[in-house]
């Protein structure tokens, strides 16, 4: 009985490790994407009332999930912290990683990931207490820093006070939420993060008005969504998914606009919408992808302005997110 | 063939053999599948990324640190900080177990009462949360280190630390500290020498008297041959914080302060069980014997009580030691959060540095109990 518990146990073995096919294919078959966010990220990725999941990122992955399975909503989000979010996308527990993820040459190369795109570029900064004077990074000599540990925060600091000749003491948490608690309770002097967070942590201090954040920004964040390595079809799919938001923005296709478009006679429209071009058969997926992607989630100047735009508690200018026919640095390729 | 099977020994033999077989045949797959896995999704294997630059600083280390050491050095970080805490952790939460323990089996019935109490408050509430607690309610209470309180104004706690004098390691200090190992080895003699002679001619020793007098005496002395001046650098507020000093950080008092009341809340109940084990015919033939209730504790309950009480006790040393882990939660550097944690996640290569981080919690753990399980074996009754 144990000799043949063991060989069926062997053979079943066998065969699921065969029967493992793209992510493509898998997410067809489940019928939604399984997406890693933060969960506590306002403006990238919380949960606003009622289990309803609200950010870029977020809507980075309702963009992907519309193109792939035609409805936006069929994404089930995963909240990792820092420390488990690579493990997570690794193992193959999340098909997507959007969150806040900055894209670095050993995350490319020797963690068997691949980024799928720049979402935000965004840079790092300090945050301090007003009551301490400093205008500046420079006059930080022997501050102690809160941050979150598993992250480029943790090594940008340790460079940035090594180049700049000044002592810190670090005090590195597991999680975002006790990183702002402790800073606000006075543990530390200086919080650093992502500019883009410490808008929003900000926002979640007990006295917003007795902080600032120092001007000084030192280093490069360009954050974008994150996939494995080894299945380029789906590399393909959540990169292409992106670059449709910044193409419909460029071209000037809005949520609200784009079905008035059907009828245009314009080939770039056209071939974007589907009804020309092999664009959506070339991905693998239907030839409305794109469109159903403006539809349901909006063009990339939309996902900004509502989540973490000028409209919005964070209020944060386009900056380095504009187009780059606005001086930005955001760029889709060619539909074509 | 089939009258071999009916064999009962053979068939014994044989699925033994079969068991072993399938094991290892498993292990093997197991390993072969993750290494498949691995090379398939691009992952990097082998330990040299223990000689890589580290690139980042750790919040506090019993040895220097800096940015530009090694991956393997922040291992090295982090295992001393979990030992350190592991043995703080383990002698506090003994003599506060022993106590409450004691006073769980008081007469009195409030001292009673309030041991039962904090025994059922804080062994009922998860570990974790304590810790959060403990920490957070440490650094939203204390003053920051513009107001730090401060006694004789040489020692000073805000909530970046509690700060103390550091003497500088000269002649003097490491006189005095040579002084105090020899007073203590000594003693260690001496007691063995007054029990004998107790033994023989019945003549009691004021040990105790004299241990205090030789502990004050020689250090002392030392002190003076050893130039009488400890070079004390003092804690002094330089623009966002005190520097100089020795600084015990807050994370370090918090996680030390929730583990040992946690912790003591099981080592109790082990003593208390040791304690009520001892038939109480023991304790009535003791003081027929005109032994003192001090006496009788040390000579008779104890020894027998201990014997009882220690193999609970070695798994509460365990259990302390590996919940020393959560002290990622509060940014402790022990070694699950600089290296299962940092260096893991900048590295990526979850399998070596988990394997690592297990065997350095497993080494820790059977060198514990085998000290225990020696000391246990010292304590048992002696049959002449």
């Amino acid at each position: 009985m144990t000799k043949i518990a063991k060989l069926s146990l062997a053979v079943l073995a066998i065969a699921g490790m065969s029967a493992t096919a793209g992510t493509l294919q898998d997410v067809q078959k489940d019928g939604f994407i399984k997406c890693g966010v933060d969960g506590g990220m306002p403006g990238f990725s919380e949960v606003v009332g009622g289990g309803v999941y609200k950010g870029i990122d977020v809507d980075g992955c309702r963009a992907v999930a519309a193109a792939v399975l035609g409805d936006a909503s069929k994404v089930k989000y995963v909240a990792l912290n820092a420390k488990e979010r690579l493990a997570a996308l690794q193992s193959g527990e999340i098909d997507l990683l959007a969150r806040v993820t900055t894209w670095t040459h050993t995350r490319d190369t020797a963690l068997g990931l691949n980024f799928a795109g720049v979402n935000y570029y965004d840079g790092q900064g300090f945050m301090v207490h007003k009551s301490l004077g400093v205008t500046s990074a420079k006059q930080l000599d022997g501050a102690s820093v809160c941050l979150q540990t598993g992250t480029t925060t943790e090594l940008n600091v340790a460079d940035y006070f090594r180049t700049q000749g000044m002592k810190y003491e670090t005090v590195a948490y597991d999680t975002n939420d006790q990183v702002v608690q402790s800073y606000d309770s006075g543990r530390c002097d200086v919080l650093t993060s992502d500019a883009s967070q410490l808008y929003g942590i900000k926002t979640k201090l007990t006295h917003p008005a007795d902080n600032i954040v120092l001007p000084e920004i030192i280093s490069k964040e360009p954050l974008g969504p994150v996939v494995r390595q080894g299945d380029d079809q789906w590399f393909n799919i959540v990169k292409w998914s992106f670059f449709a938001m910044v193409e419909a923005e460029e071209d000037g296709i809005t949520s609200k606009n784009i079905d008035s478009l059907a009828s245009s006679t314009n080939p770039k429209i056209k071939r974007f919408l589907g009804t020309e071009g092999t664009l959506g058969a070339n991905l693998g997926l239907n030839a409305d992808w794109a469109y159903q992607i403006v539809k349901q989630v909006g063009n990339y100047g939309e996902v900004f302005e509502r989540n973490i735009g000028t409209s919005t508690p964070l209020n944060i200018e386009r900056g380095l997110n504009a187009l780059w026919t606005n001086g930005g640095l955001q760029y889709s390729p060619p539909f074509r | 063939m089939l009258a071999l099977l009916r064999n009962q020994k053979v068939r014994g033999i044989l699925f033994q053999i079969l068991t072993i077989v399938g094991v290892v045949a498993f292990l093997w797959y197991i390993g072969l599948n993750t290494t498949h896995n691995i090379e398939q999704r691009g992952i990097k294997t082998g330990f040299d990324f223990l000689s890589g630059t580290a690139g980042f600083g750790i919040g506090e280390s019993p040895i220097s640190f800096h940015e530009s050491d090694t991956y393997a050095r922040v291992f090295l970080v982090g295992l001393l900080n979990t030992l350190i805490i592991g043995f703080v952790g383990i002698i506090f939460s003994t003599l506060l177990g022993l106590f409450i323990g004691i006073m769980r089996l008081s007469d009195n019935w409030l001292i009673k009462k309030m041991a039962a109490t904090y025994i059922d408050i804080f062994r009922n509430i998860p570990i974790l949360l304590q810790i959060l607690f403990w920490y957070n309610m440490v650094i939203s209470m204390l003053p920051s280190p513009r107001q730090s309180i401060d006694f004789f104004g040489i020692i000073f706690l805000n909530n970046r630390g509690f700060l103390i004098p550091r003497a500088a390691m000269n002649s003097t200090t490491i006189s005095v500290i040579v002084s105090l190992v020899v007073v203590f080895i000594s003693l260690i003699f001496l007691n063995k020498w007054a029990n004998k002679r107790k033994e023989e001619t019945g003549k009691d020793f004021p040990i105790v008297l004299f241990g205090f007098g030789i502990l004050i005496f020689f250090p002392a002395i030392a002190y003076f041959i050893g130039g009488g001046n400890f070079n004390f650098d003092y804690p002094h507020f330089q623009s966002f914080n005190f520097k100089g000093g020795k600084s015990i950080s807050p994370e370090f008092l918090a996680l030390t302060f929730a583990l040992v009341i946690y912790t003591a809340t099981f080592i109790a109940e082990a003593v208390r069980s040791g304690i009520e084990a001892v038939s109480t015919g023991q304790k009535e033939a003791a003081s027929s014997l005109g032994l003192s209730s001090y006496q009788a504790l040390k000579l008779v309950v104890l020894p027998q009580a201990v014997r009882i009480a220690i193999p609970p006790i070695i798994n509460q040393y365990l259990n302390l030691i590996k919940n020393s882990s959560l002290a990622a939660a509060i940014g402790y550097p022990e070694i699950v959060s600089v290296f299962a944690g940092t260096s893991l996640n900048q590295v990526g290569q979850a399998i070596e540095i988990i394997s690592i981080t297990m065997l350095v919690y497993l080494t820790i753990s059977l060198v514990v109990s085998a000290l225990l399980n020696w000391f246990n074996y010292k304590m048992k009754i002696k049959e002449k």
